[in-house]
């Protein structure tokens, strides 16, 4: 997977939010709907799509979802 | 993986108990509808049935309720029950063993073997491959399975995460030994202990005696205040394991036991919450149908789900008829199981009790 495909995966879990505010250096947690359940979508979608098991503690320290990317390409 | 596989027994019997006392999840204060709504879309959970934590009704109550019922129909004299064992991580004492007052309280020989199984969610699995590789042989002939919690006890009220999530319940399962009996039990485990820090209860055991410390309310963010008497849960690390290891262990389950898929009539999910449940469904490849749930009423019970959703959704199908039914568990540890249970009619299962 792309980083560009992972940023477009990355905003189909949210229901709210547009899907042009989403770029690779957007910090997630300061999005108005991040939320647990959000979370739980992105860790499953990662888990689907990229076969890869992501911690919550990973989802909690990356900050953008570049560097979130970079870190479950690397695992 | 380790894997269980328990013959010359049948289940006879199951039944199940809750309080009768109802908490209803739109009634938690301070909650707004809109909350309810979101908590209840993710979680399933619109009520539960909790005790009042005051010692008058423990989890042994609630099984003891539901064996004296269960004998009586299946016609099972107390004389007979040569094996008790009590799985829960809600004890009557921290010590004795709650199967040995059981013993005693519910009048069972002297001569039997009791003993109690510290386990939360994964306990009906763990219990049932134990007893049943127990009683295999031919050394017991009649065993009480009893799986219960009433862990809502554990839930600070000012979690959310916990508070709207935890119901209690008492199960028991009554097995025989019988050689001619086709019923099979085969079971998968994995235990993987560097979990323990996402569903842990800190203070009160021996590595961090209650101190005054224990007693404090701690903010720990999103809204969240605990005491570290209280149960703490991370829910996105047991979601990311149950969701990535449960559908493996399943894969090497069907594979140990030739488990074909379209012959299975049930798959039997631990009722965690509907979020999680949904997504092992749908990952393990099952139609709604085949999959029941009845967290909407009871909330998450730990290891009295399973048992409890028999007793609940499938009473007349376990009389009625045989059943190829497969289970599947994470709980606290983490401790997982993945099993097969297949049944062959006459189940002896009266209606849910209510303490």
């Amino acid at each position: 997977m792309s980083l560009d495909e992972f940023v477009k995966a990355f905003a189909a879990e949210f229901d709210e939010t547009p899907e042009e505010i989403f770029k690779a250096d957007t910090c997630y947690k300061d999005l108005d709907e991040w939320g647990s359940l959000v979370a739980l979508s992105i860790i499953s979608m990662v888990d689907d799509e990229m076969n890869k098991r992501l911690t919550g503690a990973e989802l909690r320290k990356c900050n953008t979802i570049e560097e979130l990317f970079n870190l479950i390409e690397a695992k | 993986m380790s894997s269980i596989s328990a013959k010359n027994i049948a289940i006879r019997g199951m039944a199940g108990c809750v309080p009768a006392r109802v908490e209803e999840n739109k009634d938690y204060p301070g909650i707004t509808p809109e909350e309810v709504e979101k908590y209840i879309a993710a979680t399933g959970v619109v009520r539960r049935h909790c005790a009042i934590h005051d010692g008058s009704i423990c989890t042994s109550d609630l099984c003891q309720k539901a064996a004296v019922k269960l004998m009586d129909d299946l016609g099972w004299d107390k004389s007979e029950i040569d094996l008790l064992v009590f799985v829960s991580h809600t004890t009557d004492y921290k010590l004795p063993a709650t199967a040995i007052v059981l013993q005693d309280k519910m009048g069972l020989p002297t001569s039997c073997l009791a003993f109690d199984i510290t386990l939360g969610c994964s306990g009906f699995l763990v219990g049932l491959g134990v007893m049943g590789n127990l009683m295999a042989s031919g050394a017991f002939r009649k065993g009480l399975l009893m799986v219960g919690n009433t862990q809502s006890e554990y839930a600070s009220p000012e979690d959310r995460s916990m508070a709207l999530l935890l119901g209690d319940a008492g199960t028991v399962t009554a097995i025989e030994y019988d050689p001619a009996s086709k019923d099979e039990v085969n079971i998968t485990y994995m235990t993987d202990g560097s979990g323990r820090e996402f569903v842990i209860l800190p203070d009160g055991g021996s590595r961090n005696p209650v101190n005054a410390q224990s007693f404090v309310m701690e903010d720990c963010g999103g809204g969240i205040r605990r005491t570290r008497l209280h149960e703490k849960m991370i829910g996105d690390e047991v979601f990311s394991y149950g969701a990535y290891f449960i559908p493996r262990l399943y894969e090497e389950m069907r594979a140990k036991f030739n488990i074909n898929p379209e012959e299975v009539d049930y798959l039997l999910l631990h009722q965690a919450n509907k979020f999680l449940c949904e997504k092992l469904r749908k990952k393990l490849k099952f139609p709604p149908e085949k999959v029941p749930y009845n967290i909407q009423e009871y909330g998450n019970t730990s290891g009295a789900t399973i048992p409890l959703l028999m007793v609940t959704e499938l009473q007349k199908e376990l009389h009625d008829r045989e059943l190829n039914m497969l289970a599947a568990t994470i709980g606290v540890g983490f401790s997982l199981g993945v099993g097969q249970i297949k049944t062959h009619g006459g189940i002896v299962v009266p209606d849910l009790m209510y303490l």
